[in-house]
């Protein structure tokens, strides 16, 4: 007993030095689950994020843009890719991550369970949620565990693209006709409450933070990650020329940051509880092309198979 | 007035092929194949750009890369029907895009030294896309042939879907023959036996044998892309690909 307790206050020893735990470390149980939880979510979340952009690749405005879009979304199978595999040095592999996001065991970010019904929705994808994405990610950058810290160094440079590119389709309409400056109002007006959900529930709800604080795992809570949103995005609306869909939204010059209406935190729960408008399709998407890929990935590794099995009997010969 | 529809022949048959495979991306049977297929769409997108960039200057009237995208109808598009087929399954994708990464390959090598300078350079940068595009399915039709009885079947399946719709590709339209007679195109009955040898070599390793008896039997080659009489799928496409230049249109996105 005296042991682990030793091996517990060694481990919390190294995380408040900052020095980063790798996956040959000891570490607490409950750490790695946590961290198994939280990185295939964030993989998950990467890879059904496809869908609702992908639904706009077929019929992008013009052929940048449709090459821009193309290369974001597939930047976001990068990401998706780093994160399984960060999440396997934990020891779960991706086919078992795979398959509880497929049986609904596991979460992925609700975000997504938002349709894109207009071109104006890609761009206010890319400012809102890959701006609030970036906040949560850049606190990533410094979490404890090693390989997570890693992937997502290389994952917030890309997404700051993101972030840009999607603001820039957003200002390209806010200069343009009547029709387009409606289209983007009306995309900011629907994404920017799902966008603040994205940050969780407030801190005095929050289940798991004080433990992930405390590992840091997390470096910021919800309501500061949130509050850093807010402040971001209250300023840069104003060079679309457009307006946030909240009407308790105010600087706040006593306290230096901007006070905010509240969430609907019945729309909150339910879609995390499946109940979004697009949670059902999202998921029998994805089991689709799992589904639908089980012959190819079948056929790839009996051909490996064969392929070892001549090597090692051209070197038997 | 040949090198313009010559050029946007080229054109089309990159923007289609990319369009189609694009289709792919959030939906792949494994992720690193979701990021292959969607490299090869943006290679080939980005081909497309550059053909219809240089087909705007010479025509010269105010066109742009995306008018030619986006404003023209169907009978206008020259592409090959083998370029706007349906996906099917990955095995149909993958022979669809060995066939014609196999011919781009042969042309675009011919093309960097014809003798129009910028179709010349435009095909000598996109060589080194298209030797990566050939490699990627050439090696996949090889593990899907070889890998189980499954994957097998389903790639004889999709020879015999697809076969009928490689003809057409060395079948000269008026704007080849001229392009060809100035120095500028390589002659098909050239290009088609070099492209024969390779997709033996391929399907041989593959272990398939739905080729040899399609040529055997001497399948029946649809044409007409080229001239503009294509697939009622092209339709669709284009009514998904220009929705939003036909709704608002002359809108700066
Ligand atoms: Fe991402
Ligand atoms: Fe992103």
């Amino acid at each position: 007993m005296s042991v682990l307790i030793n091996q517990e206050e060694l481990f919390q020893d190294r995380v408040d030095n900052e020095i980063k735990i790798e996956p040959r470390d000891w570490m607490p149980d409950a750490y790695r689950k946590t961290l198994v939880r939280q990185i295939s979510q964030h993989a998950h979340s990467e890879i059904v994020g496809m869908l609702p952009e992908g639904n706009w690749i077929s019929r992008a405005p013009s052929l940048k843009r449709k090459a821009i879009l193309l290369a974001k979304v597939q930047d976001e199978a990068g990401h998706g890719l780093y994160l399984y595999s960060a999440a396997e040095t934990l020891g779960t592999s991706r086919e078992q991550m795979i398959n509880d996001l497929h049986s609904g065991k596991a979460k992925y970010s609700s975000i997504f369970n938002y349709p894109t019904l207009t071109w104006a929705d890609i761009g206010a994808i890319g400012w809102l949620v890959d701006g609030a994405a970036i906040l949560n990610q850049v606190m990533l950058c410094r979490t404890s565990y090693g390989p997570y810290a890693r992937a997502m160094v290389r994952i917030c440079k890309e997404e700051s693209f993101h972030q840009r590119q999607g603001f820039d389709i957003l200002l390209t309409l806010s200069r343009g006709t009547p029709a387009q400056k409606e289209m983007c109002q009306d995309a900011i007006n629907r994404w920017w409450w799902p966008s603040m959900m994205m940050f969780g529930p407030r801190d005095s709800e929050s289940t798991n933070s004080d433990q992930s604080m405390k590992w840091k795992i997390k470096r910021k809570s919800n309501d500061e990650l949130r509050q850093n949103f807010v402040d971001m995005c209250a300023e840069q609306v104003k060079v679309l020329g457009m307006t946030l869909p909240d009407a308790d939204l105010k600087w706040n010059e006593a306290e230096g940051k901007y006070d905010f209406g509240e969430i609907d935190w019945d729309e909150f729960w339910n879609v995390v509880k499946g109940n979004g408008p697009c949670n059902k399709q999202r998921l029998d998407a994805r089991r689709k092309a799992w589904e639908e890929g089980e012959w190819v990935r079948e056929a790839a590794s009996a051909f490996a198979k064969k392929q070892q099995q001549k090597q090692k009997q051209d070197k038997a010969a | 007035m040949f090198l313009l529809n010559y050029t946007l022949y080229l054109a089309d048959n990159a923007l289609l092929l990319g369009h189609r495979n694009s289709e792919w991306c959030g939906h792949g049977p494994v992720l690193e194949q979701d990021i292959a297929i969607t490299n090869i769409s943006l290679d080939l997108i980005g081909q497309a750009r550059n053909f219809y960039q240089y087909a705007a200057l010479l025509k010269n009237d105010g066109s742009t890369e995306d008018t030619f995208a986006y404003t023209r109808d169907i009978r206008e598009f020259k592409n090959c029907l083998l370029t706007e087929l349906p996906n099917g399954d990955w095995g149909q994708t993958i022979l669809r895009q060995f066939l014609f990464s196999n011919y781009q390959y042969l042309l675009y090598e011919q093309l960097q030294h014809g003798h129009d300078q910028q179709l010349a350079a435009i095909a000598a940068k996109a060589l080194k896309e298209v030797t990566y595009h050939l490699r990627w399915s050439s090696e996949w039709v090889i593990r899907l042939g070889d890998g189980t009885e499954e994957s097998h079947r389903r790639m004889e399946q999709a020879i015999a879907e697809i076969w009928s719709y490689t003809g057409e590709l060395f079948i000269p339209a008026s704007y080849e023959l001229e392009a060809n007679a100035n120095g500028i195109a390589p002659d098909l009955k050239t290009l088609e036996v070099s492209w024969l040898q390779k997709v033996n070599e391929i399907f041989t390793a593959a272990s398939l044998s739905a080729f040899a008896k399609a040529t055997a039997d001497k399948v029946y080659m649809h044409k007409g892309g080229k001239q503009g009489n294509h697939t009622e799928y092209m339709g669709y496409i284009l009514a998904e690909l220009q929705f939003m230049q036909r709704a608002y249109p002359g809108a700066e996105w």
